[in-house]
């Protein structure tokens, strides 16, 4: 039985289509067969980031449309086994996504694919509506700052009533916390919000917290998943988050800063 | 109550049982004035059929204790515009006498006691036998238990509004009653919309954007210091809204 999961946030640039790329990767690298859908029509990016934008041809639109077979518009991701990548049209609009049509592709690909990850745009229209409406789970993907949050809220409020689970009647939307570009340091500072001042507020459980890094602009301008980078915290934060997801039990690292001293910095680094 | 004398009342040709109704209150301040029948014509139009043949009740208690006027005559030509007066409400008592006469129940009140002390003697004391009693049926207040989160709005209409969970920023909370918080109330609450001004907010930590009780609210930059992430209710007195703390154990 396939799970659609939505990784949303409301807001948009606190990481949602970084998180997705990591996200399926990662969950491929588990073994799971995952597709990971951009459903940011005309604003195209998740290719990019997947390092897929070379071999687009068809999208999910044309799939929409009955202009292309799924198998056509579908990327295999080339590092990794498992891994398939939907892009979307650059140059149509969110009209483009028609219930009916969004419906007929998810179903389609659940017959493959063990999780099919929904790449959602910013906002609450239509492009955000349609990445959620038919999600089993949710990802909400938060920035430690109080607008992040605030839209957040929105978003939860919304699969809470506008998602197909709510609107039959069905078991709830289930809802996790990604807390992204968290910098402990100015956290301390008291120029970000607070881990636990987050969590108050959304009141969902935390799925891991992903530390401010360098790696992550890295790996999307060479397209590659920031999970691959396995020295970066990152790239290991988003690792422990999947692990979790799939029910292990791991301890939250990097929501403490880091202890000064080069030496320290050095090891670090290196482990 | 045996299942006897259950049994023999599901058999009996009639019940009789407590239930509360809705109505409108028509306040009449001025009924000779020559503006009133062409102002309640105007009101009746808006909403036709909101109006049709709704059954009213006459208040009287602002008028006048030297007002003179025919009563008959003023309740026909209330129903002339498809209102039903059933009731009536305070007022002089040769106005409350021609309104029994003319068929009228005396509605108690259910003002304040203070006002009442301040008018003189009950007028339905001086009449025991017209007062009736209206068993009011209970109507459950409306309870949220996940948290409001900022864009919702809950309406708990002509009831208490409970909420078991946090109310984020940018939720609306109304209620024609009292609204309760059992965790932080970071959004607006706003009790007695329909104009209960006895109507109060309570809540576990005062964060609010506005708080409101009929109609006169304030807003988050004027809650002092002493109330902000506190347990506290928010109620009116004397017009004016205040806060208490609220003593936790």
């Amino acid at each position: 039985m396939s799970k659609i999961i939505v990784m949303t946030s409301g807001k948009g640039g606190v990481g949602k289509t970084t998180s997705s790329a990591a996200f399926a990767t990662g969950l491929a690298l588990r073994g799971f067969k995952t597709v990971v859908i951009d459903f940011d029509v005309g604003l195209r990016n998740l290719d990019l980031v997947m390092g897929c934008e070379r071999r687009v041809v068809f999208d999910f639109i044309n799939v929409i449309n009955g202009e292309a077979k799924l198998s056509q518009a579908l990327i295999k991701d080339k590092r990794i086994d498992n891994l398939y990548i939907l892009p979307t049209s650059q140059t149509r609009d969110k009209d483009a996504l028609t219930p009916a049509g969004v419906e007929r592709v998810l179903n389609d690909l659940s017959k493959e694919f063990d999780y099919i990850l929904c790449d959602s745009p910013a906002g609450i229209e239509r492009g955000a509506l349609m990445s959620l409406y038919f999600a089993d789970h949710a990802i909400i993907v938060t920035n430690p700052e109080v607008s992040s949050v605030r839209d957040s809220d929105r978003i939860l409020g919304v699969l809470a009533s506008r998602s197909r689970r709510a609107e039959q009647g069905l078991e709830p939307v289930t809802q996790q916390l990604l807390l992204t570009r968290y910098d402990p340091e100015r956290v301390e500072r008291g120029e970000m919000l607070k881990v636990d001042d987050v969590l108050e507020i959304l009141a969902i459980p935390l799925l891991g917290v992903i530390p401010e890094s360098q790696a992550v602009l890295r790996a999307s301008n060479v397209g590659m998943p920031v999970i691959l980078d396995e020295a970066s915290n990152a790239g290991q934060a988003y690792t422990d988050a999947v692990g979790r997801f799939l029910g292990d039990e791991i301890e939250h690292r990097f929501v403490s800063p880091q202890k000064k001293g080069l030496f320290s910095r050095l090891l670090r680094r290196s482990a | 109550m045996s299942s006897a004398n259950q049994v023999a009342e599901r058999d009996a040709p009639f019940q009789l049982r407590g239930n509360s109704f809705t109505m409108m209150v028509l306040k009449v301040n001025a009924p000779n004035s020559q503006d009133f029948f062409p102002q309640l014509n105007v009101k009746v139009r808006q909403a036709p059929n909101f109006f049709r043949n709704a059954p009213v009740v006459l208040d009287f208690d602002e008028l006048p204790d030297t007002v003179v006027f025919d009563l008959a005559a003023f309740v026909a030509q209330v129903r002339a515009h498809h209102l039903l007066p059933v009731g009536f409400q305070g007022g002089p008592r040769p106005v409350q006498e021609a309104a029994l006469a003319a068929g009228l129940t005396p509605m108690p009140t259910g003002r304040a006691a203070k006002l009442e002390v301040a008018k003189g003697p009950d007028p339905r004391a001086a009449n025991p036998a017209a007062t009736v009693t209206i068993e009011v049926v209970h109507r459950p207040a409306v309870v949220v238990t996940e948290p409001v989160r900022s864009g919702m709005q809950v309406y708990a209409e002509k009831t208490d509004l409970i909420i078991t969970a946090s109310v984020s920023p940018g939720a609306e909370l109304l209620a024609d009653g009292n609204i309760h918080v059992y965790g932080a109330l970071r959004g607006r609450a706003l009790a007695g919309v329909s104009g209960d001004i006895n109507a109060r907010v309570f809540c576990h930590s005062l964060e609010a954007e506005v708080v409101s009780v009929a109609g006169i609210y304030r807003v988050s930059e004027d809650i002092g210091s002493d109330f902000f992430k506190k347990p506290v209710q928010v109620f009116l007195r004397e017009g004016v809204l205040r806060m208490d703390l609220l003593k936790t154990v």
